[in-house]
């Protein structure tokens, strides 16, 4: 994918640990505009922790992580700022539950001076017209399904107009009849052009839209490349055994 | 008890008034105590949280009895000590106030601090992964979700605040029990006095206590 692209984020030597435990051991890697990153790995391997490194929900140890050319780690980065360009997706939706539809699409724009009201209206329901919930505008959090409930979260993190978005285990806490429309808008949002780095376990999803695969494993990136090179042939072992149980 | 209430029924009722405005002067400085020290138990700085800490472990340590007469006597007198010659009192009311106020505010933080801590992190990261600063994401979206599971504590420590200016009459302060004590005094009817004053503080409690059921009902509609 270095064809000449921009390249978004730049994680260098990434080091995080959370009480005694290495998470993250030494992590590198960069992903150019437009690129879908799926990151792949057994549970505890430090996906999720590298994912919230990325916009700062983790503080790191050490090492660098450069989003669109402004270093996060450095204490003198406001930190809101890049944020507001890098939308994320959570496994549990976390949707505001005291507020509407509308009002969680809404409140960051609106807070942020980005647009005003009506505007920030008009972009939320172009965005849950996207994600195919144009008639939830007035409902609230609890009167959704997990799926539609994860709809929301995307079009409310569209809304920001993020350059790049981040997807902590999007399908993992859904019923099994509503993981296709939650891939679905991810694989619109694909063709789009959208920057992506997704931690997941749908593999189908996986080999369909991923650019690069990277298996994480004990806190190192073990291996990455192309589906279909990752997926079919993989050069280590641990990359085996972890697809033997999960293909 | 009937002459009770013809002669002296408009004085306990002004008792009964400042009783009153005593806990809501108590309980509006003791909302905005409860607020700042329950903030700073939750925030990311160890500091912010063993003040918070230490504050309540001070008030909820020491009897109320004795915080009143440390604010009413006390204070002054280190004061006046200090500085010297100037003589400088406390009102009743304004001891009064500073007592419930820090008495109260001590309990609303704890009861602030759960309530906070028992919305999901979640709510929180996702504000701020939208870039919204953390003033703004507790404002917005925690907060209003923490008041939920709080109002029913709050009400109850409103209650007990209530109950608790009663003490404040060891200051002098002419709240409903202080009178009461003269009435009886005079009258010498102990029992009629004491049932009176019992009714007058148990109809002004169950009112609070209907509108709270209503309150709490408007708060969790969307929920």
């Amino acid at each position: 994918m270095s064809d000449g692209k921009e390249i978004k984020i730049s994680v260098k030597n990434l080091k995080k640990s959370i009480g005694d435990l290495d998470v993250l051991k030494d992590i590198s890697i960069d992903v150019s505009e437009g690129e879908v990153v799926v990151v792949i790995g057994p549970s505890g391997s430090g996906k999720s922790t590298f994912l919230r490194c990325l916009n700062r929900l983790e503080e790191v140890d050490s090492g660098s992580i450069i989003v669109n050319g402004i270093d996060i780690t450095s204490k003198e980065t406001d930190i809101n700022k890049v944020r507001e360009n890098i939308g994320m997706v959570f496994q549990h939706f976390n949707l505001f539950n005291n507020l509407n539809v509308m009002d969680n699409m809404t409140l960051a724009p609106v807070e942020l001076k980005k647009c005003s009201v009506a505007e920030a209206k008009e972009r939320a329901e172009r965005m849950l017209e996207k994600v195919g919930l144009s008639e939830k505008q007035e409902a609230f959090p609890s009167q959704l399904s997990g799926g539609q409930k994860q709809r929301v979260a995307i079009a409310r993190a569209l809304c920001m107009q993020p350059d790049i978005m981040l997807f902590d285990e999007p399908t993992s806490a859904l019923d099994p009849e509503m993981v296709g429309e939650v891939l679905n808008v991810m694989k619109n949002l694909a063709s789009d052009g959208m920057t992506m780095v997704i931690v997941t376990h749908e593999m189908g999803f996986a080999r369909e839209v991923a650019h690069r695969i990277v298996f994480l494993d004990g806190g190192y990136i073990i291996e990455e490349g192309t589906p279909g090179v990752l997926l079919l042939n993989p050069r280590e072992k641990r990359t085996r055994d972890f697809l033997d149980k999960v293909l | 008890m009937v002459r009770i209430i013809t002669v002296y029924g408009g004085m306990l009722l002004e008792a009964m008034g400042r009783t009153l405005i005593l806990a809501l002067l108590g309980l509006f400085f003791a909302c905005i105590i409860g607020l700042f020290f329950g903030i700073l138990s939750v925030v990311k700085s160890r500091i912010c949280n063993v003040i918070a800490q230490i504050f309540v472990d001070i008030i909820r340590g020491v009897p109320m009895i004795v915080l009143a007469f440390f604010i009413y006597f006390g204070i002054p007198y280190l004061l006046n000590t200090i500085i010297g010659g100037h003589n400088m009192t406390l009102t009743a009311l304004q001891a009064g106030t500073a007592c419930l106020a820090l008495n109260c505010g001590a309990y609303m933080s704890e009861i602030i601090r759960a309530g906070i801590q028992s919305v999901d992190i979640g709510q929180m990261e996702a504000a701020r992964s939208l870039g919204l600063p953390y003033g703004v994401s507790m404002r917005k979206v925690v907060l209003p979700q923490a008041i939920r599971t709080m109002i029913p504590s709050i009400i109850n420590q409103f209650i007990i605040t209530l109950k608790d200016t009663s003490i404040l009459s060891v200051i002098g302060f002419p709240e409903l029990v202080n009178t009461a004590k003269n009435v009886q005094a005079n009258t010498f009817m102990s029992f009629q006095t004491w049932a009176i004053v019992g009714v007058m503080y148990l109809f002004v409690i169950t009112i609070l206590s209907r509108n709270a059921k209503m309150v709490e009902r408007k708060l969790n509609v969307g929920r």
